[in-house]
Formats: C-alpha cells, sequence, structure tokens
C-alpha cells in the first residue's frame, strides 16, 4: 500500500451533504475485476452527460480543480454501499485525502486500505476549509498525517484526530493481512477454545 | 461481572487479541461472498500466494449480476462483463473450496436471504460480507456488518478482522404497531427520526414490543436498514421466535449440539442496568405506513403528508432537498398520493422474503396492475420463489400482471438488465433511494410491499389502508 505522510495540494469543494457511493462510482463500473482504471468514472454521472460530454459546472470538470488532490465535502460523506471501488476511483483520479464533518463508517475504513486519508473536522472548520477551497488553485492546503494537522492556504491550522494503529498503518504504507497474518498463532488458540465452547459453528 | 449489551457479549466471545489502544483482531464466524466485491480480493491472496483460512465457514453466491429470466445459466445470456465476474466466482469457489450455491441452484439468492435460509445465520455469531446490507442477519442475534474488499481479502486470510468497537445505540419501539404498518415502515420511520448519519459510530439493538411482535422476516426488515441510518449493524435479541425459525436448517446445529447452542443463545440478551450511549424510543402506533419523496432514505414522511419544501430544512440539507425534488420532478406542496408511478418492482434483500411477498399478494388478490404499467417481483431466492409458488401467491401476481421473475439483486440496484429508463418512477420496496440507483435517471420511492402492491393496483403512490 502507499504510504500517506505529507501532501500540499488542491483541494476541491464539494458542500453537499450525504454525497454517497453510487454518485462516487455508479455500480455500471462495478462490474470490472480489477482495482484499478476507475478514475475516469469517479463521480460519473455528476460529471459526464449522457454523451460522454464533461458538464461544466461540474467541479473536478473546471480547469482550476482537475489536479486536485485534496476534496472538502458536505456531512456524511461515502454513505451508502460497501463498495471499495468508491476509494479506488477516488484514488485513480488523484484524490489522496477527504474532509468532511463525517463519514459514513464502511467508506472510512475503505479509505486507510488504500492509502487516502479521511479527515473529520468540526463544521466550522470545514466551512473554512470550503472557502478555502473555493479560491481555487492558488490556495494550496496542506496535510500533514504525522502532526494530524490541515492548513489553510492562509496559514490558518486545524488538528484533527486519528485512530492511533491506522495512522501507523497509514504512514509506513503497511499491508494489514501480513500484519494480522503474524497473530496467526492467537488466531489458531482462539479457533481451539471456540470450537469446545461453541463447536457447533 | 459488569452488566452488558448483547453486542458487549458478542464482541466479547470473539476477541482475538487487543492492541494496547484498543484495536481488536474479532474472529469471523461466517463469510458471505458474492461476485461484484470478491473478485480482486480472491485475486490479492492468489497473487500473495495465500488460502483461504477456513473454507468451510465461507459461503458464496452470485446475486447482484444475475439476470432474473429463463435461460440465464447460460452465460450468453449475460452482458459480457457480468458473465465475467459470475464466472470468475465460479472458479474462485472451486480453486479455494468455499460452499456455493451457483445460479442453476435452487438454493441460489440474494446472498442475505440465503444465509438465513440455510441456517448459515445464527444467533451469537460474527458474520461479514462484502455488502452493506450485511446488517439483515442482526435479525438473529449475530453481530453482522459490511466490509470493503481488502476487508473480504483480510478474512479470507486471516479468519478475523480488524476491528474497533464501537458504542451502544438502543431504539427501542414501543407498543402495537397500527393495521397497515409493516417492518418496513418501522424502519424507514427509525431513519426519519435519526438520519443517515444518526447510526454512525454506533451498533444499534432493537427491541421493544413491535419489534418482539414481528416475525423472523420482519426483523430482517429492521436490521437490513441500520446501514441506511449510518450504524455499523443491527442486532436483536434471539428468542423463541429465533430459534424456531433457525431449528431444522440445513446447516443449523442438531441435536446435543443444537442443544448446547440453545443454552447459549439463551444468554444473548442485553442485561437490564447495561449502558446505552444513545437511545432513541418511538410509540409504535405513531408510525404510519411511510414513503421517501426525496433521493436520501432519511427523506421519508407518512404517505399522508405532502412533498416538502427545501427551505423547510436547514443547513446543507437545504440544498440537498432542492437537488433531490428537481431529481425526483417533485413540486413542494405536491400531495404524495398524487404522485403517479410508471413502476412497481417486490423484492431486494430488505423485503424479498415469503411474508413479504405474502403482504403483497393480500392487497393483489382479485385485482389488476393498472394499465400501462410494469410491475415486477423479484423472490429473493428459488427456495422463497418455490414456496410462493406451493402457496398459491405466484398465480395472484401473474393474474394481477406482475412478471414473475427468478431470484436475484434485479432492480434494487439495477446491474442486471432490470433497470428504469430516464425519468421512470418506480415504487420499490427496495432500500436504497439514491440518484441513479435503479437506473440513470430513475426516481425511485421506497416503500413496503404492502404499499407496493396498492400502487400497482392504482398507479400512484397510495395509502394500503384505503384498499384494505
Ligand atoms: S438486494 Fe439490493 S441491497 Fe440487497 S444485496 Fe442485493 S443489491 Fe444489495
Amino acid at each position: 500500500m502507499d504510504k500517506f505522510e505529507k501532501l500540499t495540494g488542491i483541494a476541491a469543494p464539494m458542500p453537499l451533504v450525504n454525497i454517497d457511493t453510487d454518485m462516487i462510482i455508479p455500480k455500471v463500473f462495478l462490474k470490472t475485476i480489477k482495482r484499478s482504471g476507475l478514475g475516469v468514472n469517479l463521480f460519473d454521472e455528476m460529471r459526464y452527460d449522457r454523451q460522454g460530454n464533461e458538464i461544466e459546472d461540474f467541479v473536478l470538470n473546471q480547469p482550476q480543480y482537475r489536479e486536485a488532490e485534496i476534496l472538502v465535502a458536505g456531512d456524511n460523506f461515502g454513505c451508502g454501499s460497501s463498495r471499495e471501488h468508491a476509494p479506488w476511483a477516488l484514488k485513480d483520479f488523484g484524490i489522496k485525502a477527504v474532509v468532511s464533518t463525517s463519514f459514513a463508517d464502511i467508506f472510512y475504513n475503505n479509505c486507510f486500505k488504500n492509502g487516502i486519508l479521511p479527515i473529520v473536522l468540526p463544521q466550522d472548520a470545514v466551512d473554512v476549509l470550503m472557502k478555502d477551497a473555493e479560491k481555487g488553485s492558488n490556495a494550496r492546503m496542506t496535510v500533514d498525517l504525522e502532526a494530524q494537522t490541515v492548513t489553510t492556504s492562509d496559514g490558518e491550522v486545524f488538528s484533527f484526530e486519528v485512530d492511533s494503529f491506522k495512522k501507523h498503518c497509514l504512514l509506513n504504507g503497511l499491508d494489514d493481512i501480513g500484519l494480522s497474518m503474524e497473530k496467526a498463532g492467537s488466531i489458531d488458540s482462539f479457533e481451539q477454545k471456540a470450537a469446545q465452547a461453541r463447536p457447533w459453528v | 461481572m459488569s452488566p452488558k449489551t448483547l453486542y458487549d457479549k458478542i464482541w466479547d466471545a470473539h476477541v482475538v487479541h487487543e492492541d494496547a489502544n484498543g484495536t481488536c483482531l474479532l474472529y469471523i464466524d461466517r463469510h458471505l461472498v458474492h461476485e461484484v466485491t470478491s473478485p480482486q480480493a480472491f485475486e490479492g491472496l492468489r497473487m500473495a500466494g495465500r488460502k483461504v483460512r477456513a473454507p468451510d465457514k465461507t459461503i458464496a453466491v452470485p446475486d447482484h449480476n444475475v439476470p432474473t429470466t429463463a435461460g440465464r445459466e447460460d452465460p450468453k445470456n449475460m452482458t459480457e462483463d457480468s458473465a465475467i465476474q459470475v464466472a470468475a466466482l465460479d472458479t474462485n469457489a472451486k480453486e479455494f473450496g468455499i460452499h456455493y450455491y451457483p445460479v442453476s441452484d435452487i438454493r441460489q439468492g440474494i446472498v442475505h436471504i440465503v444465509g438465513p435460509e440455510q441456517g448459515w445465520t445464527l444467533p451469537g455469531m460474527t458474520v461479514v460480507c462484502g455488502d452493506s446490507h450485511t446488517a439483515t442477519h442482526g435479525a438473529f442475534g449475530a453481530l453482522a456488518h459490511g466490509i470493503g474488499t481488502s476487508e473480504v481479502e483480510h478474512v479470507l486470510a486471516t479468519q478475523t478482522l480488524i476491528q474497533k468497537k464501537s458504542k451502544n445505540m438502543k431504539v427501542e419501539i414501543t407498543g402495537k404497531l397500527r393495521p397497515g404498518v409493516t417492518a418496513k415502515d418501522i424502519t424507514l420511520s427509525v431513519i426519519g427520526e435519526t438520519g443517515t448519519a444518526g447510526g454512525t459510530g454506533y451498533v444499534i439493538e432493537y427491541c421493544g414490543e413491535a419489534i418482539r411482535d414481528l416475525s423472523m422476516e420482519g426483523r430482517m426488515t429492521v436490521c437490513n436498514m441500520a446501514i441506511e441510518g449510518g450504524a455499523r449493524a443491527g442486532l436483536i435479541a434471539p428468542d423463541e421466535k429465533t430459534f424456531e425459525y433457525v431449528r431444522g436448517r440445513p446447516h443449523a446445529p442438531k441435536g446435543a449440539q443444537w442443544e448446547a447452542a440453545l443454552a447459549w443463545w439463551k444468554t444473548l440478551y442485553s442485561d437490564d442496568d447495561a449502558h446505552w450511549d444513545k437511545v432513541v424510543t418511538i410509540k409504535g402506533e405513531d408510525i404510519a405506513p411511510v414513503v421517501t419523496w426525496g433521493t436520501s432514505p432519511e427523506d421519508v414522511l407518512p404517505i399522508t403528508a405532502a412533498v416538502p419544501a427545501p427551505e423547510d430544512f436547514e443547513g446543507g440539507k437545504v440544498d440537498a432537498a432542492r437537488r433531490s425534488l428537481d431529481y425526483m420532478g417533485l413540486e413542494p406542496g405536491q400531495k404524495l398520493t398524487d404522485i403517479e408511478i410508471d413502476t412497481v418492482f417486490i423484492g431486494s434483500c430488505t423485503n424479498g422474503r415469503i411474508e413479504d411477498l405474502r403482504a403483497a399478494a393480500e392487497i393483489l388478490k382479485g385485482k389488476k396492475v393498472k394499465d400501462g404499467m410494469r410491475a415486477m417481483v423479484v423472490p429473493g431466492s428459488g427456495l422463497v420463489r418455490a414456496q410462493a409458488e406451493e402457496e398459491g401467491i405466484a398465480d395472484i401476481f401473474k393474474q394481477a400482471g406482475f412478471e414473475w421473475r427468478l431470484a436475484g439483486c434485479s432492480m434494487c440496484l439495477a446491474m442486471n438488465p432490470d433497470q428504469l429508463s430516464e425519468g421512470e418512477r418506480c415504487a420499490s420496496t427496495s432500500n436504497r433511494n439514491f440518484e441513479g440507483r435503479q437506473g440513470y435517471k430513475g426516481r425511485t420511492h421506497l416503500v413496503s410491499p404492502a404499499m407496493a402492491a396498492a400502487a400497482a393496483v392504482t398507479g400512484k403512490l397510495t395509502d394500503v389502508r384505503d384498499l384494505m
């Protein structure tokens, strides 16, 4: 997995609340058996018309946001299905961090497995960052995972919380399957105990 | 010992390892797999030279992509990319030696219907699937939730999941439901009350008289939509109804094991003085048959109400409501019962079980689908379908003018050919009314099976109580 340490980049504003996984990557694109190549279809139905032409007002189609690496979004981002295609598509497009007041649980976890940092901040902080993002490509925001801060283009700093284990994995690009397999001994002994306590399972 | 909730009890029984910061490795008793979210996980195993750790606890069934029309065993009758996904599941199931129900098997169906039906889902278990509606299995007092594909791979390889414990939330539905009100109305009303993020960070336990009174099918409907309320999982404490449902199922314990299981299952309830981080109480009598008007499951109103205006809301919801109304083609103040419907879809893991089909058939008996409408029933599994045929319910649907389909997810998410066209308006028993969910620019109103049947008869969103 890719590491995430520190990033200074363009942030795109998406103030809409409840942006769901069907918006992030519509189901027609779930029929792949690969993880890559979904970036062109990120936000497909909002981004293109039926003929496949770009819809001009959509934020990621605007020249100043085409290279965005951060999204600042409305409440409850990523709600809906468990499809990991959502973070795969964000990542493939180039988004490495998403800021919102809250995220749906499964989406939040899926981000960490793919080197994307989801950042939860209170409404007033998100409001400030949204304003900053609206300034376009001259305003670059900085996300520092080690320090757990987001800094606006004007130098205003907001601190965020992140689980220490998730932070450790993301900073070091660790694959958690490998980490868990190191605990195979504990899993074996759990299975032996469980086989006695609940033999019907 | 300190008092515990049901969630605490199941959690504690499955912790393999706990880190200093509270991150746990949780053992998974059942892993359900379908064709859409698993190919990349199996591919990952293969590339790392890993095996499935517990193939006997892993169950696969194709459901999301499969056509629901005759002849679907032949891949030529699927779109190429769907056929590739289904073929990948076939291959992976064989190669890794997991339990498998192919489309040609009568037991095939929606993964969340097949699991309980076959007795794979049992009280007190941990159950996961690469699908958010895994919450359904919580109806058995199992801790069940959706996971992403990386986590699917993690469970395949280790039979565990890295998890942090959620908080405890209690949703109590007191008293009795009024006639015409069903499990679907309960679960939608709860989301209407708490919002789609109201459960974020929590595991919900549903309790109270109205929940106790529900059948197992109804309880599955309630837990199914816990995820739409943002919760990691929904749970209902097992009781005699649960045990009766489970008894005799193909993979349920038998003989002495049954007795041992039962003894443990009976300890699975929240202690009286257990701690709740959040409590929501709703009076059963206050719940009406509801419909959604917008593009979020929280956009719920009693069928007797009118379409709201964006200004009725606050904050970011004002714009979201404006966008929803525009997408749905609705005007503020319009009576919900004046909204005309083009299509009715009965099915999905929310409402594709036998009780749901019975409830719809009850309304349809001796009536016809309104001229010019499309109406479709997609039973949740081959066995539900067979039972409905045996009970004569299939005939009621067919005589009314419904298409009687084969089992699968179908128009719930429209990955197969069952889709809404642009602007087509559907009364649907599924669980998501997101933009484009049932087809590009399709418009979805979520309702109970009885309400869907009523809409089919009148051609409008209809208060089912008027037809009872
Ligand atoms: S029926 Fe719908 S919600 Fe249920 S598993 Fe299938 S697609 Fe998902």
